[in-house]
């Protein structure tokens, strides 16, 4: 009786296990099989892709660098200094990934946009932000900002502290001992939850359409493109949205390649 | 001579400790949750004591009254904790050049060589601290402290990841060291086998020092049923 239980767990497991892999890579795959090589090349010369993959290169590449110059100085803040500011920052950061993009769209637009909080006097000093590429930047480092200033503080906690200790002793000042200890012996999971920024950032759509809008070669990114193409033609949308997985993809091989760890180490975020 | 007259509470422990040492080596002897490594740490810097006085060779390190409180980089200690912390990343060489950087590149290599050289571990300058044994590790680990020519020497738990036979040869060695360096040196260790490192003992348990003396007193009248225990095992030290 038992072996049979067992083996009846074995198949339900595997059968359950296949259905979710499955349904997680059916719609990849119909991205892939239903074009045809003209299809592609005909969706490729749509004139939304290349404004639209310039400027979501150039967005996610401002917003990655703010995010990680930032993001790396607070969470190791908030890994080194315990407290009740620590958690409480450590809470606010994660609060973007809990609401809907939507939302966080929102909520930029009340707190920076022409009527928001800070609009009006952003705008007296020339600074306009909504409906900009910025806005698009600001947007993107919102929503992509918790997954790597979680992944950096579980990375920083993990440094043997006996490490710092001793590096402070050799004189090294708090500086040093951050840049020439925590971070080289945190990079891995600085990396991986680099990567997963970018890759949240590069598929941001919904706070992106509500607080910079959708205007070609402005505030238009990928995603954004995809959604503009569809109305019209789904081939070309789809060309779109291969050249996102081709990107996501090329990024995630580049990581593979040259820091073998940091996949695995960006998703240890919660271990810490 | 280090002066230390500190008190704190870590946890559970009410840690007042008075003593002073001069250029010797003294054991600080105790069972576990005595309080030794918390010890270790308010002199270091890293816990800031609730009152009290530290002073190195008549330098202020710490004073709760006159509010000074020397950060850790400043108070010239070498320290070794139980796992001697090399870092992984750096390879022996790196490591032992890590606290020159007030030095020029030459004279850094030159230095950090010297002392790699004087513990028997020059061979080694080229390897990562994952290559090494645990003997090596700590013959690196001192090399790297001493490097900056601290004026006092603490080592928590010195041979606590040795094995038995590297233990024996390094408790050996480092008593040589320790005598020809001539610092005011604590260890801090639960091995009565230790004993033979200092030239006196205090016996640390519940946060207070209990007793302090050479092996021998304590072993002629222990204070305390740790410390006839500590020294039931071992040998009269040799004169």
């Amino acid at each position: 009786m038992r072996v049979r239980g067992a083996s009846l767990w074995s198949l339900a497991q595997l059968f359950t296990s296949a259905l979710l892999v499955a349904f997680l890579l059916l719609p990849i795959v119909g991205l892939v099989a239903t074009l045809s090589w003209e299809e592609l090349i005909g969706g490729l010369r749509n004139p939304l892709l290349i404004p639209a993959l310039r400027l979501s290169l150039i967005t996610t590449a401002s917003s990655l660098s703010i995010v990680v110059i930032l993001g790396t100085l607070l969470a190791w803040r908030i890994a080194r200094v315990p407290g009740r500011i620590s958690r409480w920052m450590e809470a606010i950061a994660q609060v973007p990934a809990v609401i809907p993009p939507a939302v966080a769209g929102v909520g930029l637009l009340l707190a920076f946009g022409r009527r928001g909080l800070f609009g009006a006097w952003l705008s007296a000093h020339g600074l306009g932000l909504s409906f900009t590429t910025p806005a698009v930047v600001m947007a993107e480092a919102f929503v992509s900002a918790p997954f790597f200033v979680q992944a950096a503080i579980a990375s920083f906690r993990r440094v043997d502290e006996n490490l710092l200790v001793v590096a402070s002793t050799l004189g090294a000042s708090p500086f040093r001992v951050f840049l020439r200890v925590a971070v080289p012996l945190s990079a891995p999971g600085l990396i991986g939850g680099a990567a997963m920024s970018w890759a949240r950032s590069l598929g941001e759509f919904g706070a992106t359409l509500l607080f910079a809008g959708n205007l070609t070669g402005r505030t238009q990114t990928l995603p954004l493109a995809v959604y503009t193409a569809m109305e019209s033609d789904l081939r070309g949308a789809q060309a779109l949205s291969l050249v996102m997985v081709a990107v996501a993809f090329a990024v995630l091989l580049l990581l593979r390649r040259f820091a073998p760890g940091a996949p695995a180490a960006a998703m240890q975020v919660d271990r810490a | 001579m280090l002066e230390l007259r500190v008190a704190r509470k870590v946890g559970r422990i009410d840690l007042r400790v008075d003593f002073s040492v001069g250029r010797e080596t003294v054991l600080i002897a105790g069972p576990n949750g005595a309080g030794k490594t918390s010890l270790l740490r308010l002199l270091l810097g890293v816990v800031e004591p609730e009152s009290g006085r530290i002073a190195l060779d008549g330098r202020l390190l710490f004073d709760a009254e006159a509010r000074v409180d020397v950060p850790v980089e400043q108070r010239r200690l070498g320290y070794l904790p139980q796992d001697y912390a090399l870092f992984p990343h750096l390879d022996v060489l790196q490591n032992v050049t890590f606290g020159l950087l007030a030095l020029g590149r030459t004279e850094r290599v030159r230095r950090a060589t010297g002392w790699l050289e004087r513990l028997g571990a020059a061979q080694l300058s080229r390897r990562s601290p994952g290559e090494l044994s645990g003997g090596e590790r700590q013959r690196v680990a001192l090399a790297r402290a001493l490097a900056r020519e601290p004026q006092a020497l603490l080592l928590d738990e010195p041979f606590a990841s040795l094995d038995a036979v590297a233990r024996r040869d390094l408790r050996a060695a480092l008593r040589g060291w320790l005598a020809e360096w001539q610092l005011p040196a604590l260890i801090v260790s639960h091995d009565a086998a230790d004993a033979v490192l200092g030239d006196r003992i205090f016996v640390l348990e519940a946060g207070r020092v209990i007793q302090r003396g050479t092996i021998d007193e304590l072993r002629r009248a222990p204070a305390s049923d740790f410390v006839a225990e500590l020294f039931a095992a071992t040998e009269p030290r040799a004169p």
